[in-house]
């Protein structure tokens, strides 16, 4: 009797055996999108501290903004665990770069590299870091902001955004951005963005930090909320012109 | 429990076109600036193009980190030539190394669509303009001209009858180097994205051009449409 479970289905055989049960398969535990803009004195970043599993709003303090070195901050989306994973490495890499001792620091656009490099090399692996990650910062008044995802895929520019946000934040930061933000402009910026993907977000949670990073140093904000409008006539009688809708 | 399919790939399309015209003492190879996923433009100030030797230009598009990882792997690889030979690659034996290295992976692709545009170096065609044009699997050939990328389909047949190409199975076999001037070959390398970047979502923003010829290399930038 065929045993069906042994047919050949057109499967990827390049992805391993079923003994091989140690590679990343699918996400279990994720953030949704981060943002990050340049501004005057610096770059601003923001994401909330959801931690999904699945459909389940399972964590609500998750901090997904963390600062590396001197110099720079890390903002990811996608799996959770993978990120601690992430800033294991980061943590190595720093402490290897202060160990020279030598009053040279790796800047934001080394972390980048080193990053995009580590993302590339698992994905070649089939063994991906299952996020998609935002790396900023400021050395020797240079600003730099990039991103990379879990198969690669980098660039830099003064605006990005991660999942969703690439779709709700970048056109309204293409419309609104320009060199020379204040603080309170950029801030007001990003929660514009914030509560857009608020409100169409299936993932989002009304809990998000903003940090900061220039040449002073690295500040992330307490957790906070955004205020949000739901009061539309819309929402107030939705059957009013069409008894028996749902 | 059935083995779980992956439902990652490890491939994505950033998009973006790559055109390359030899001439008679010339080379221009151009491509748009555009980097885009799906239905989403990631950024629009991306180049394409990386200067691999002194008389090679390499223009790629297709996946973004398979191409960056392309050109970090033949940049190295020229750095390792200059320092056994003590000289640059010619063009010529940079095709070959980029098809080298791109059959290299036959099995797990760099998903890379590649024009390498220069000038040739040896004897009497010292000099000259050379195209080379690429699959991801590193088969390639010589010509007069090339597009590769997402706008390709649409500039080629433009470009076939612009140039008026010999056949290229002709015996003896006709040089397909441009006889256009400088000046013409670059105002119709900007006419073919003008044109790709009206009907192909993925071409657009600005189109990056380099040119090369005796007196060196030159860069160029031009505004497309941002839609």
């Amino acid at each position: 009797m065929m045993n069906l479970a042994d047919s050949a289905p057109a499967t990827n055989n390049m992805l391993g055996s079923e003994a091989d049960s140690q590679r990343t398969l699918y996400p279990y535990v994720t953030g949704t999108s981060v943002i990050g803009i340049k501004y005057k004195d610096g770059l601003l970043f923001a994401a909330d501290m959801g931690g999904s599993y699945g459909s389940t709003l399972r964590y609500k303090s998750v901090e997904r903004l963390k600062s590396v070195g001197k110099h720079s901050v890390i903002g990811a989306s996608g799996e959770i665990s993978d990120f601690q994973e992430i800033m294991r490495y980061l943590d190595e890499l720093i402490l290897f770069d202060n160990m020279w001792d030598d009053g040279n620091s790796l800047g934001p656009k080394e972390v980048h590299n080193y990053l995009t490099r580590v993302m590339y090399n698992r994905r070649n692996k089939f063994n991906p870091l299952w996020n998609s990650l935002v790396l900023g910062g400021i050395k020797n008044g240079k600003k730099y902001l990039g991103t990379v995802s879990m198969i690669g895929v980098h660039y830099e520019d003064d605006h990005v955004a991660t999942g969703f946000g690439n779709h709700l934040a970048r056109p309204i930061l293409r419309d609104e951005w320009h060199e020379n933000l204040t603080y309170e402009e950029g801030v007001k910026l990003l929660e514009k963005c914030m509560r857009v993907l608020l409100y169409r977000d299936r993932s989002a949670v009304n809990k998000l930090q903003i940090a900061k990073i220039t040449e002073e140093g690295f500040t992330v904000s307490e957790p906070y909320s955004l205020k949000t409008s739901w009061d539309f006539n819309a929402f107030k009688n939705p059957t009013l012109d069409a008894e028996g809708s749902w | 429990m059935p083995k779980q399919q992956a439902n990652w790939s490890p491939y994505d399309n950033n998009g973006g076109t790559c055109v390359a015209i030899a001439g008679a003492d010339y080379c221009v190879i151009a491509a748009d600036t555009r980097m885009s996923t799906g239905y989403s433009i990631l950024t629009r100030d991306y180049s394409k193009i990386i200067q691999l030797a002194d008389k090679s230009v390499m223009a790629s598009s297709g996946f973004q980190a398979d191409v960056r990882a392309l050109q970090k792997v033949l940049a190295a690889r020229h750095l390792l030539y200059q320092h056994q030979h003590n000289k640059q690659m010619s063009c010529p034996a940079m095709a070959q190394l980029l098809s080298n290295t791109l059959y290299f992976k036959r099995f797990f692709p760099y998903y890379s669509f590649n024009v390498l545009g220069g000038l040739d170096s040896e004897g009497k065609c010292k000099g000259k303009g050379c195209v080379f044009t690429y699959d991801a699997v590193g088969s390639y050939e010589r010509v007069g001209y090339s597009a590769q990328g997402s706008g390709a389909t649409l500039i080629t047949p433009f470009l076939d009858n612009q140039l008026k190409s010999p056949s290229p199975l002709l015996l003896p076999a006709k040089d397909a180097v441009t006889p256009l001037s400088e000046i013409e070959a670059i105002d119709l390398v900007k006419t073919c994205f003008a044109s790709a970047t009206e009907r192909d979502i993925y071409t657009g923003d600005k189109v990056e051009m380099l040119v090369l010829n005796a007196s060196g290399i030159r860069q160029e930038f031009m505004e497309l449409r941002k839609d």
